[in-house]
């Protein structure tokens, strides 16, 4: 197998485990810091039912960004709706045989590509063009978008302008998935495409990408409203009562 | 009147252009030590400042789900920038949410996080140095906690925990505010934050009953300290004296009066309010509400009701069980605690209560959602009962009552500009600027519906609405309790006023 193919196999196993095991121990973090008090806002549902409304409302149609603020919600919805719909069709890369329902997603996911650079690309001019969103912008704000810019034009680069052998491509990751590596094909694209989408993996766990399971851990979204009618007390807060007596 | 500009009201809102450092002169006055003792801080910055306060950041990111979650899931999106009153009114880029918890954000990453630690520049990361603690006593007290900004943050990112966190912090290493922690202080002593002591209590409780039965020709009591009551009253210490506060207190007494219910106001326990919470300590926000219960127990009471009290509803409702509880020992046929709007809104239901709504027609009332309760608290076991209750309590009195604009009531209420404990002449210029949103509504309100008055359940609301209506061109005493609304329609029985509607009747 050539030099890069190598590398590359080295680099998506040390991604995975980067991300799986990053993720996974922030998860474990965030799970185990007690929410001590009942911050919900409100009004909040007052069942767990409603709750799971509410969440499910955040993460599938991001309420509250559409009442906040249309342009972001636009951008932003493109955005992620568009990535949700490439990365399904993508799931025919990693499985064989294909699963049925990812063909229905085949007709959309060059169409979302392109909504995902028009949201991409929307996000990242707010970033030059409302003082207020220049202001709180870092050098990482621009490099994520950037990054994901990056992944998504070299991806398109692939499907309009010079094609790669995708049928080898599928076999490198299959042959990742069943510890049988494949060598990969050295076309420029593909190898920008996966090194940025290497790189997102590694960075993800130390970003601000965390928001993604950040966000079912918010307090302030996943609390009921019970407070009158169960005692809701954080272990620590236990103790120090316990200490007093 | 004053050496700042009073910012404009528009017709319609306008999101300012931000400018940098414009409000970084403001900053309220430093606690003593003899006001940061008693509360456990130090009384001054200690030569190993800076360890203290990022041990002390490190303890409140173990205790704490939401500010770790919060410092680390905000992905600077700008939503929550244009939607802070300060920031509107001030204009100052610290002012936006976010810019304001990356003041405590720059410093949790460069400790505590990979990126912080080795690519600094890349995420923003800072070391902590004095001139940054100064930063965060200045801005952070340009907060009130009022969390509009976490009702439009996809996440829920809640400003507000950040700046209770941050006044944590700032308290550990002896940077303590002196309005808050003075005001602490005096409850542990006396028992309220205007530090009333029993016995002058008392004499304005009597003050009162003579007041009511020379209005209404009715023995209205005001009982302090009775064993065996079967409602412990706790209300905002302002309710005693501060008008229109007061005039509230005598609307809830009257009402507990036709009720024919047995209650008791607590001098151990006579302040509904807590700053312990303002300071995000969570020690001292329970010391202070252990009181309430000590109360309830010593005084054998069955039901405990709060006042009119924005951010104290907020304690009572969301956190007086988990700080104070169990309340086993309570009457399980009511929720604890009740608020006072509850209580009446109950009655008015039940029909109970005898309403001359004319009392009320040369006002033409709106309302102001205190941000505590709007978004803090609840009321009346139903999903945005905070905001439905207040408003049929007062169509039950008023014949003409208006809502300000859709996008500044409710949950997207806008702070009065006074909250969170920046209620102090030391802050004056925020708190003006600070009300601008609030004001602009209220004129819009008036132009359209030719309001006359604004009506609140919050006693920081009223004292700020007091003071800072003059500057929009409002006048002082349009600020009124609903309570107050509720005093003048009440009829009570064997009062002048029933005998002259009876007459009134009789003669048609």
């Amino acid at each position: 197998m050539s030099y890069v193919s190598t590398l590359y196999v080295g680099l998506f196993y040390a991604a995975t485990v980067i991300l799986v095991v990053g993720v996974a121990l922030r998860i474990k973090k965030y799970a185990q810091i007690p929410a001590p008090l009942k911050i919900p806002t409100m009004p909040a549902p007052r069942t767990e039912a409603g709750v799971a409304m509410r969440m499910f409302r955040e993460v599938v149609f991001f309420e509250s960004l559409f009442r906040s603020n249309k342009w972001t919600w636009i951008f932003g919805y493109l955005f992620h709706f568009g990535m949700l719909l490439v990365l399904l069709r993508h799931l025919r890369y990693f499985t064989e045989p294909v699963w049925f329902w990812v063909n229905w997603v085949q007709p959309f996911g060059k169409y979302a590509a392109f909504a995902m650079l028009a949201g991409l690309l929307g996000l990242w001019a707010r970033r030059f063009l409302v003082d207020r969103v220049r202001y709180i912008s870092t050098p990482s704000d621009h490099l994520m978008l950037a990054l994901l810019v990056g992944i998504v034009m070299s991806g398109l680069g692939m499907a309009y302008l010079a094609h790669t052998d995708i049928v080898a491509v599928k076999a490198f990751f299959l042959g990742l998935m069943h510890l049988s590596p494949q060598p990969l094909p050295g076309d420029l694209f593909l190898l920008v495409h996966l090194g940025l989408v290497a790189l997102l993996m590694i960075i993800f766990p130390i970003s601000k990408l965390l928001h993604a399971p950040g966000v079912f851990f918010s307090p302030t979204r996943n609390q009921v409203d019970d407070s009158r009618e169960r005692r809701h007390i954080a272990p620590w807060a236990k103790e120090l009562e316990a200490s007093e007596r | 009147m004053a050496d700042y500009d009073v910012p404009e009201l528009h017709e319609y809102p306008i999101i300012p252009k931000l400018k940098e450092g414009v409000m970084a002169h403001s900053s309220p006055f430093i606690a003593a030590e003899k006001f940061q003792g008693p509360l456990g801080f130090p009384g001054e910055l200690p030569e190993n400042w800076k360890d203290i306060a990022i041990d002390k950041m490190g303890e409140l990111l173990g205790k704490y789900r939401s500010l770790q979650v919060f410092l680390d899931i905000c992905v600077h999106c700008g939503a929550c920038t244009d939607k802070c009153h300060y920031f509107l009114g001030t204009t100052d880029a610290k002012n936006m949410p976010v810019a304001r918890q990356e003041l405590l954000r720059k410093v949790y990453r460069r400790y505590f996080t990979f990126a912080g630690k080795y690519f600094p520049k890349l995420v923003g990361a800072v070391d902590l140095s004095e001139e940054v603690l100064d930063d965060w006593y200045s801005y952070f007290h340009q907060c009130s906690q009022c969390r509009r900004c976490s009702v439009f943050c996809p996440y829920g990112i809640d400003t507000a925990e950040i700046s209770m966190a941050a006044r944590e912090i700032l308290d550990a290493v002896g940077k303590g505010q002196k309005y808050c922690n003075e005001i602490i202080g005096k409850v542990f002593v006396i028992g309220n934050n205007l530090g009333l002591p029993e016995r002058a209590l008392a004499d304005t409780l009597e003050g009162l009953e003579e007041d009511i039965e020379d209005e209404t020709g009715v023995k209205v009591r005001l009982p302090l300290d009775v064993k065996g009551a079967d409602i412990l009253v706790v209300t905002p210490s302002a309710d005693f004296f501060a008008e229109p506060h007061v005039d509230g207190l005598i609307g809830y007494a009257k009402v507990f009066h036709e009720a024919g219910v047995s209650w008791t106001l607590s001098s151990h326990a006579s302040e509904a309010a807590n700053f312990g919470m303002f300071i995000g300590s969570y020690e001292n926000m329970r010391k202070l509400s252990l009181r309430i219960r000590e109360a309830a127990l010593e005084l054998g009471v069955k039901r405990i009701v709060f006042g009119e009290c924005g951010h104290a509803w907020r304690v009572a409702y969301s956190f007086l069980n988990t700080l104070a509880g169990p309340f086993d020992f309570l009457d399980p046929k009511y929720p604890v605690p009740q608020h006072i709007l509850e209580f009446t809104y109950n009655l008015i239901q039940e029909g109970k209560l005898r309403l001359n709504k004319s009392e009320n027609d040369h006002m033409r009332v709106t309302f102001h959602d205190s941000c505590n309760i709007a978004r803090g608290a609840g009321m009346g076991q139903m999903e945005g009962g905070q905001f439905i209750i207040p408003r049929e309590v007062i169509k039950a009195v008023c014949n003409h009552f208006y809502d300000m604009p859709q996008d500044t009531i409710h949950d997207a209420t806008y702070c009065c500009g006074g909250g969170g404990g920046l209620l102090t002449d030391d802050l004056m210029e925020l708190r003006v600027k600070g009300a601008q949103p609030r004001m602009e509504a209220l004129k819009t309100v008036t132009e359209e519906h030719g309001i006359t008055n604004l009506a609140a359940i919050c006693a920081i609301c009223k004292s700020q609405f007091a003071k800072v209506l003059p500057y929009y061109g409002f006048t002082m005493d349009q600020i009124v309790s609903v309570h107050q609304l509720v005093s003048n329609a009440i009829v009570l029985t064997g009062s002048e006023q029933e005998a002259e509607l009876a007459a009134e009747a009789e003669s048609k």
